[in-house]
């Protein structure tokens, strides 16, 4: 169990970051569910590339051959943070002038356009 | 030739750098010309690769690293025929809407203009990339342009809305898409498109591909607007600028389509390939409700610009059935609809937009009306190639009621336009909206030439002698996974072809008159709208429609909630059949 | 459609793919027996052909490089976005609090702080080669040191140091410099974005040739994008006094 744990723990929060958006009745509380769900990405890559005793890919002082983990995942991870923040500010900016237009930050209360 | 491939992506992103840059100290007609220069040499750049690739496979290796025994340690833009294509088509249709923009966006430029031809960029990334984790980026940067610009009336609630039904709907497909990516990696240790499939091509395929294949597919499909992802389009669409609609309807909503495609021919087809039907057939089906959804939904707008966002909906819908054909015509009939409803839906954007520049002209009525007929595509108008492919395509697999439903969806959206056109441009009526934004300007003959081009062109898409021949061949290079593989890892040249003629293509009879008899259809179906208003509303429309409209609520949290059950039952359909 | 109905079909839909994404999980290689080939072919080649010790940093910033220019120009574009999307500005109104900081320990400290702060994020781009860090990493700490400015000054300081006039050449230099240095490879008949300065000598801050910039364009654009998210927030709220203006 303990050797697919870190992946499963990454899809629970995936699944639960999804009930929060669905259920959400805060556009920032929505914005934060989303990084929620995010996060689940950077735990499973993250944990698929940690090999037994290895260390981090930096050769520093360190013997080359000696076991690391894998470093793509980690540059993969990187970029996988900043798409987050950056979908993270659009929508912060979009509940801001919501706020702004609306008076509400009830996301079941936008519904300018309909059927 | 292969040191051109990178320019119709970085030439628009350095245009856009560039004019953050010096926001401050040049003056904006700087700013549009930087622009203008930029996306017009990426536009010429990309033509220059599309004519090379048609007889090579240029490949680009980034940084210089280039495989090392069939492995791929660098990032690949790997051409062929139908990927160099998009991106043509993506730099034009960029080029006309910053053109219509000149006039028509009057303020914060500097802005608007930078995330167009960032854009313009991501787009043409998409399309020429050979690697999945490269193709994932340029998905969501153009998410990110959308998502600013579909915001960019900021006074307009619907357009709040709208801007955020659209990035809180395609960020969680993003999000379905980098699972995938993460599933697959973890499997075959290869990000390269290639790679992975020549990796997954010996093993036999278990949950971890079939759920990758999933999330991967919901994903792009999100972007693609296919039911049931499709809701967040009818409510973005509506209130993006006229020339922002023109570049999303046009391209980007077929980023999704093609991402598809190319996930399939170079990665998926290698474990599935022998239950290749079970892939195609779910395509397939989702096609058809979406094509039918978009039609009839569209028959009940009053909004202008959501009435052409189900239009699109429709026509997503019947590309996504020519892509799950999974032959080279299905595809290559796809491909020829994209082109064709690309070009004429944007030029009918454009023509929806100069009503806020004055009231209805005969003319403007006029290219209303000649847009709603290539798209419904009576033969040889318009987006009849793409049909005729596909019917071509779904007879060969012996699908012969394919062809009947989707005419008729294509054709229940053209009514809905020709009865709009009636409506608004002949004056028949007053009740409807335009949606279209305050404070919007320009010369009339400037803004009405680009949209009269832009539905010239689509609706000569059919008629352009050996275009057709040549997407073909297209589409089969498109399928041809081993030969993809085989150039990409190993630079084996691909084999030349025989010559192909230059000659419109013949179509089959049954095409013919499925094309007539579309047109005839909407006519009567439009004029009935027109005269029998009220009780064609309640009686005919309202009750098919009914059920549909209840579910387009408006709300995000219900849109999420359709994203997860369609891809929990996909991916459940999948995995009882796929085993 | 209520909420109701709406959590009442999400429920077993989202029970549905958990049990899914839970089926492909468990297909994955166990939690520490990963073998996929690019990342142990990676970490032996990168520090003797590019004589960088960090491979992460090396797989971000040259053998990925063109990821990581998408990935800048996405942080671009979000910011030029969020520029676009408040730029009708904030309150009419002043409220309760003023924001000087009146304490003249915090304001000592803090400006210390601040120094300590930039310089180590210098560091940590300057090193990225070398150790943990990199352009990216740095460049949120810089933004995020500039920040203190505001918490221990004041926002007059702070907007001195932050205004969109000083910030947006940096942040289009940053990304554009990226594109210009990737074009100079390629005018120069080589493919996009290659390596051309020599690899330098290995764990020392002259290691990683022209990905050396590459690094410091991105560090800077993401410091200045940062930095003008910032400023596009706190200006949505802070109303300055007359005796500020």
């Amino acid at each position: 169990m303990t050797s697919v744990l870190p992946y499963l723990v990454a899809g629970w929060i995936c699944v639960i970051g999804l009930y929060g958006i669905v259920t959400s009745r805060h556009l920032i509380h929505l914005a934060l569910c989303l990084t929620v769900t995010q996060s689940s990405t950077y735990i499973l890559l993250l944990s698929i590339g940690y090999v037994n005793g290895g260390g981090p890919p930096i050769f520093k002082g360190v013997k080359l051959g000696t076991t690391a983990v894998d470093p793509v995942v980690q540059s993969l991870t990187l970029t996988d943070i900043v798409v987050s923040l950056t979908v993270l500010a659009l929508i912060l900016a979009l509940a801001l002038d919501v706020h702004d237009e609306l008076d509400t930050m009830d996301p079941d209360k936008i519904v300018e356009l309909q059927g | 030739m292969s040191w051109a491939l990178p320019l119709p992506v970085v030439l628009p992103l350095l245009a856009a750098a560039l004019n953050t840059a010096l926001d401050h100290v040049t003056p904006r007609w700087a700013h549009v010309a930087v622009t203008l220069a930029a996306v017009t040499t990426a536009l010429v750049f990309s033509v220059l690769v599309l004519l090379h690739s048609l007889s090579a496979e240029p490949l680009h290796w980034f940084g210089g690293w280039q495989p090392r025994s069939g492995i791929a340690i660098g990032i690949t833009f790997a051409v062929d025929p139908l990927g160099a294509g998009f991106a043509v088509l993506a730099c034009a249709l960029t080029l006309l809407a910053l053109l219509y923009s000149i006039p028509y966006i009057e303020a914060a430029t500097r802005n608007y203009d930078v995330l167009v031809s960032a854009l313009c960029g991501a787009c043409c990334g998409l399309a020429l990339s050979g690697d999945l984790f490269n193709m994932f980026v340029w998905l969501e940067l153009a998410g990110v342009c959308g998502y600013a610009l579909t915001g960019f009336d900021i006074r307009n609630r619907g357009a709040l809305q709208g801007a955020i039904n659209f990035a809180v709907v395609n960020t969680v497909g993003g999000y379905f898409v980098l699972i995938g990516i993460a599933l697959l990696y973890a499997r075959t240790g290869a990000l390269n498109l290639a790679q992975i499939g020549r990796a997954l091509a010996g093993q036999q395929p278990g949950g971890l591909e079939i759920v990758a294949m999933t999330l991967i597919v919901c994903g792009f499909l999100c972007k693609a607007a296919v039911v049931p992802f499709h809701f967040w389009l009818a409510d973005a669409y509506a209130v993006a600028p006229a020339p922002v609609c023109l570049i999303f309807a046009g391209i980007v909503t077929d980023i999704g389509l093609f991402g598809v495609g190319r996930v399939w021919f170079t990665v998926f087809d290698a474990p599935f390939g022998a239950q290749q039907r079970l892939f195609g057939d779910a395509l397939l089906w989702m096609g058809i409700v979406t094509a039918l959804v978009g039609g009839t939904m569209a028959l009940v707008q009053q909004h202008l610009k959501r009435l052409l966002s189900f239009s699109v909906v429709c026509h997503i819908g019947i590309m996504l059935v020519g892509l799950g054909l999974l032959s080279s015509k299905g595809v290559a009939g796809a491909a020829m609809m994209l082109l064709g409803h690309g070009v004429t839906t944007g030029g009918l954007f454009l023509a929806a937009g100069l009503l806020a520049v004055r009231e209805p002209a005969r003319w403007t009525a006029a290219l209303w009306f000649a847009g709603a007929v290539a798209l419904i595509g009576p033969p040889y108008v318009g987006v009849y190639m793409g049909h005729a492919l596909i019917d071509d395509a779904a007879v060969e697999l012996g699908r012969h009621w394919v062809q009947p439903l989707i005419w008729l969806a294509g054709a229940l959206a053209g009514a809905a336009m020709l009865r709009a056109g009636a409506q608004v441009f002949l004056g028949l009526a007053d009740d409807y909206e335009h949606g279209i934004e305050e404070g919007r300007g320009g010369p009339l003959p400037y803004l009405g030439a680009i949209a009269a081009l832009l539905v010239t062109l689509g609706a000569a898409v059919s008629v352009v002698p050996g275009l057709t021949q040549r997407v073909v061949r297209g589409a089969d290079r498109f399928r041809d996974r081993a030969g993809y593989a085989d150039r990409v890892l190993h630079g084996i040249p691909m084999k030349e072809g025989a010559h192909l003629p230059v000659v419109v293509q013949p179509t089959s009879t049954a095409s013919l008159v499925y094309g007539s008899a579309a047109l005839v259809f909407a006519i009567a179906l439009a004029a009935f709208a027109v005269h029998r208003r009220d009780t064609a509303r309640a009686r005919v429309f309202e009750p098919v429609t009914w059920p549909l409209q209840q579910l387009q609520t408006g709300v995000v949290g219900d849109y999420v909630m359709w994203v997860v059950v369609g891809t929990a039952v996909l991916g459940g359909v999948w995995a009882l059949t796929l085993r | 459609m209520t909420r109701s109905v709406r959590i009442g079909i999400l429920v077993p839909a989202l029970g549905l793919f958990g049990f899914l994404l839970a089926w492909a999980l468990v297909g994955i290689p166990s939690f520490g027996n990963y073998r996929g080939s690019y990342g142990y072919i990676l970490n032996r080649v990168v520090t003797p052909e590019r004589h960088m010790t960090n491979v992460v940093t090396g797989v971000v910033f040259d053998y990925r490089g063109f990821d990581t220019m998408g990935e800048e120009f996405i942080l671009f574009a979000a910011v030029v976005g969020v520029v676009l999307l408040l730029r009708q500005g904030g309150r009419e109104e002043p409220g309760d609090l003023k924001d000087s900081v009146g304490s003249d320990g915090v304001r000592l400290g803090g400006t210390l702080a601040v120094g300590v702060c930039v310089l180590v994020s210098l560091w940590l781009v300057a090193y990225g080669f070398v150790t943990p860090g990199g352009g990216f990493q740095g460049g949120a700490a810089l933004a995020s040191s500039v920040l203190l400015v505001f918490l221990v000054a004041s926002h007059k300081a702070w907007s001195g140091v932050a205004s969109n006039r000083v910030l947006d050449p940096f942040e289009g230099v940053g990304a554009g410099g990226y594109v210009v240095i990737g074009l100079g490879a390629l005018i120069g008949g080589l493919p996009f974005l290659t390596n051309v300065l020599g690899p330098g000598t290995a764990g020392t801050l002259w290691s990683g040739g022209s990905a050396a910039f590459v690094n410091w364009s991105a560090g800077m654009e993401v410091a200045a994008a940062n930095l003008i998210l910032f400023t596009e927030f706190i200006d949505e709220y802070v109303v300055p006094l007359a005796a500020e203006k």
